[in-house]
């Protein structure tokens, strides 16, 4: 009886407090990215009177040349390419990390650590980006998403290794596989589900990232779509439709992504909790 | 940062003393798990973590323009605490972190409890507290920049529908640093949630058939069973959100901008702010501030947390 109550009762408050606190937010973001200008500056959460949504939405593209494009492009490459290199690189750390005791490992661990710990030190990061010559280029940003987000995929596939029996090394090595086929034949193919864990959580963690693109890609011209959000919205602040427009696409990508691989995202961001 | 990158190297000239076990077992036969698979990841990290971090000790202590620098001992500390813009962000990112911590950690467990019990719709609940943590950063924070206005805002006109004159959220000093802790809080809350039901989740049943059967009220579960053995999620979450709170930037420059005046000023916002006012010597300074705030509080916490557990 109590129990049921709970169930119904207690479910049904819970969905009502969840959609007003949780739902309508985005809710808004939808309403507002479909009103007129004028309509939207009103801030109010009402139903358009008149539906602009796909003319905002050519606008919002079309947009200082295309400005917004070719920022999806930057954030795409720049996702691709930071965590493609972070995943296969951390791999290959977490292995051996894990598969051999050597001297190194204490370091080696007290270094994932600072890293997952201690705020980059921004400035002299831009001072060695430009001494290499890679501020203010995408290559700098992928290469300093890569420097940053090592240690997380290190963490995850240090623990996973664990899982793969050590028999399976030892029976290609046998048959006479080198520790780089060892690697990349046998044990890359093996980590397939945590790759997967690795690559939604950093996808979504680099496609959303402000920060380091506010201080290592500056400018408006070959900025990420977080940048160009937060550009537009210090030039118009009166055609909110627009910018909102703007929010609700980069929401999209996050919520397909979450679609798709709810589990994998679950698994990696929790990673670590049960086991402390 | 020679001595780093030359180590696997080095250590491959000598392969395998009989150190590791692997090689222990087959004399003679290099190891399978060579030493300069760490070196691709570690020339990022080298060069692009490590370099700048020990850069900054000294970069902090010049009066710097990246191109020259100028060595002047630790006035840019003694300015980091006398100007009081610079202090009102150095407390302010006290109160921001502790305040989105403690939150995410109290809701958080209160969540992960109520979304782990027998009621309809849990995956339909936990997918939607989940999702603000997945959102840009950037989104949020204009968002609720429109809904926390202080005349139109739909916040502030809810309330008024139900009597009661909502502050100007953003607008007024006393507020400012509050209402965007609490938007840090809408957006991270679903990341402690799912890190608590985890925890419980793990706990086995059998505890609380025992307690079942001793006739125990269902607030001496939590208290006695769920509290104690959810704790290493509650160390999780407590460092993860009060090292994110400590370093918190993007939301606040979203949102406020560090505004009014400098009331949600944080230790990353004047570390940005001085940056692009060319201070780059003084930002640096805010950076080992920053660094050494974060060291001085987690390394002990961690040590702390991780103690208890042995214990228990």
């Amino acid at each position: 009886m109590r129990n049921t109550l709970w169930r119904w009762g207690g479910g049904t408050v819970a969905i009502v407090l969840s959609i007003v606190v949780f739902i309508v937010p985005f809710v808004f973001i939808f309403l507002t990215a479909s009103k007129t200008q004028q309509e939207a500056s009103l801030l109010e959460f009402t139903l358009p009177t008149q539906w602009a949504f796909f003319e905002n939405l050519v606008a919002v593209v079309q947009t200082r040349d295309y400005v917004l494009l070719r920022a999806f492009v930057n954030s795409t490459i720049l996702t691709v390419a930071a965590v493609a290199i972070m995943v296969v690189l951390s791999a290959m750390v977490g292995y051996v990390l894990q598969r051999r005791r050597s001297r190194w490992n204490p370091l080696v661990n007290g270094l994932v650590l600072a890293g997952l710990i201690i705020p980059p030190a921004v400035v002299p990061t831009i001072w060695v980006l430009q001494g290499l010559e890679l501020f203010k280029t995408l290559p700098g940003l992928i290469a300093v998403h890569v420097a940053f987000g090592v240690p997380f995929c290190v963490l995850l596939f240090r623990a996973f290794v664990s899982t793969i029996p050590k028999e399976l090394d030892e029976a290609a090595i046998i048959d006479g596989a080198g520790s780089v086929r060892l690697f990349f034949r046998v044990v890359f193919p093996l980590l397939k589900s945590v790759i997967v864990t690795v690559i939604v959580v950093q996808a979504v963690f680099v496609f959303n990232d402000f920060t380091y693109a506010l201080y290592f890609l500056p400018g408006d011209e070959n900025a990420t779509v977080q940048l160009t959000t937060y550009n537009f919205q210090a030039q118009s602040v009166s055609s909110l439709n627009l910018l909102f427009m703007d929010i609700l696409l980069i929401t999209v990508p996050p919520l397909i992504m979450y679609i798709f691989f709810n589990r994998q995202i679950v698994a990696g961001m929790t990673a670590g909790s049960v086991k402390g | 940062m020679t001595t780093l990158t030359a180590r696997p190297g080095a250590d491959t000239a000598g392969p395998d003393q009989g150190r590791d076990a692997a090689g222990k077992k087959r004399k003679g036969i290099k190891s399978p798990y060579p030493l300069w698979f760490y070196m691709p990841a570690g020339v990022f990290y080298v060069i692009l973590f490590l370099v700048p971090t020990g850069a900054s000790l000294y970069f902090s202590l010049t009066r710097w323009t990246l191109f020259e620098q100028e060595f002047i001992g630790l006035d840019n500390f003694v300015q980091f605490f006398r100007e009081q813009a610079l202090v009102q962000g150095f407390i302010n990112t006290f109160i921001y972190a502790f305040l989105t911590s403690g939150l995410k950690v109290v809701l958080g467990m209160l969540l992960g409890v109520f979304l782990t019990s027998q009621i309809i719709a849990r995956g339909f609940l936990r997918s939607v507290v989940f999702f603000p943590v997945l959102v840009s950063t950037i989104g949020v924070g204009i968002t609720f920049e429109v809904l926390m206005n202080p005349f139109d805002g739909l916040i502030n006109q809810t309330l008024a529908a139900i009597g009661i004159q909502g502050p100007g959220w953003l607008t007024d000093p006393q507020w400012a640093l509050l209402s965007v802790a609490l938007v840090d809080v809408w957006k991270g809350v679903g990341l402690a949630t799912l890190i608590f039901i985890a925890g419980i989740v793990a706990i086995p049943q059998e505890y609380f058939e025992a307690a079942r059967v001793d006739g125990a009220s269902s607030w001496k579960n939590f208290w006695h069973i769920t509290l104690p053995l959810a704790r290493p999620a509650t160390a999780t979450v407590v460092t993860l959100s009060l090292i994110g709170g400590l370093r918190s930037f993007d939301l606040i420059w979203a949102m406020t901008g560090g505004g009014p005046g400098f009331t949600s000023d944080v230790i990353a916002s004047v570390i940005y702010k001085q940056y692009q006012a060319g201070f780059y010597g003084l930002s640096t300074a805010g950076n080992v501030v920053l660094f050494v705030v974060v060291a001085a509080l987690i390394v002990p916490l961690q040590a702390w947390l991780n103690r208890g557990e042995k214990d228990a």
